[in-house]
């Protein structure tokens, strides 16, 4: 099964993962807040990943970690 | 399995730039193509002035800052004191395609044997949005509020074609980072141009053309989508030039 992580801290919640993933999975939770002071990126159905790495791939702060 | 991780050849440096700015993807492609070389060890980078002066905190290998636009001029210097190493700038449009172009045109009219890594934004992002050489006709910035009149200060330049047109140059081209394909595609001119290097080809050059959310006062992924439907149609993607394709042809 694949796998995201994410390197909280480091999240700037630009959003561009968001718009990457072709599963529609990730949301920048506004209700939380990291180190930095930005809303980050999380995934709502871990199950569903497909483990592409779309949104790894155009996170421009390398936060996500993918494992397939 | 790990599909995907930071590459090795970044350090563990948080990135300084704005939320959404491409220069993060750019910086972890030429990491990519140094890992997948495994060129690390000889690897000495020449950083620009602009967002990306800082660059030298973010690569692993060894780096040196050179004074606005004059990285061509020190990576040659570099290059030619130490031929074994591997040479790379990195470099805005405001870096390499104003106050530095004539250093630019001139490594690659004589080949120097170094890649060029070409970040064009349309804007200079570090000063806080003023017009840039490669600034689109009609583009609102900090010093065109009522867009860029080409009447007054003439057309962008588009410094693929321009460089295309000398004899000198091994490799030039124009690739994108705005989405997953187009990341993809940059990557492999990005390995390709560290590859013509590592085999003595001569002067390589990839102009990515990248975003500047903060400057355009769009938000990240309207950013990318202005890219695709703005800049792609002035600055078309594509190789510009490979000598290798002249010798077969």
């Amino acid at each position: 099964m694949a796998k995201v992580t994410f390197s909280v801290d480091l999240c700037k919640g630009c959003g561009l993962c968001v718009g990457a993933c072709p599963k529609h999975l990730l949301v920048i939770a506004r209700d939380k807040i990291n180190q930095k002071g930005h809303s980050p990126a999380e995934i709502t159905d871990q199950a569903a990943c497909i483990g592409c790495a779309f949104c790894a791939t155009m996170c421009p702060d390398c936060v996500i970690t993918v494992e397939k | 399995m790990t599909v995907f991780e930071k590459p090795k050849s970044l350090t563990d440096a948080p990135l300084h730039y704005c939320p959404g700015c491409t220069h993060g993807i750019i910086h972890r492609l030429v990491a990519e193509a140094i890992d997948e070389l495994g060129i690390e060890g000889k690897c000495i980078g020449v950083a620009p002035v602009g967002c990306a002066v800082m660059a030298y905190d973010y690569f692993a290998c060894d780096m040196v800052e050179a004074a606005h636009g004059r990285a061509p001029a020190v990576a040659t210097g570099l290059k030619r004191a130490m031929p074994e190493n591997i040479i790379f700038t990195y470099q805005g449009d405001g870096d390499l395609a104003s106050i530095g172009m004539a250093e630019t045109v001139h490594a690659a009219t004589r080949n120097e044997n170094i890649t060029v890594i070409f970040v064009n934004n349309a804007i200079y992002g570090m000063t806080g949005g003023q017009m840039a050489p490669t600034s689109l006709p009609g583009q609102v910035t900090q010093t065109s509020p009522y867009g860029r009149d080409v009447k007054t200060v003439g057309y962008p330049i588009r410094v693929c074609e321009m460089l295309a047109a000398l004899d000198g140059p091994a490799y030039i081209e124009r690739v994108a980072v705005n989405n997953v394909k187009h990341v993809k595609a940059a990557k492999k001119a990005i390995k390709r141009a560290f590859e013509n290097q590592v085999q003595g080809k001569g002067f390589s050059l990839i102009e990515v053309v990248s975003s500047c959310p903060t400057n355009w006062g769009m938000t990240p992924e309207k950013a990318l989508a202005w890219v695709e439907e703005k800049m792609i149609p002035y600055y078309p993607l594509g190789v510009y030039k490979d000598k290798d394709k002249e010798v077969e042809a």
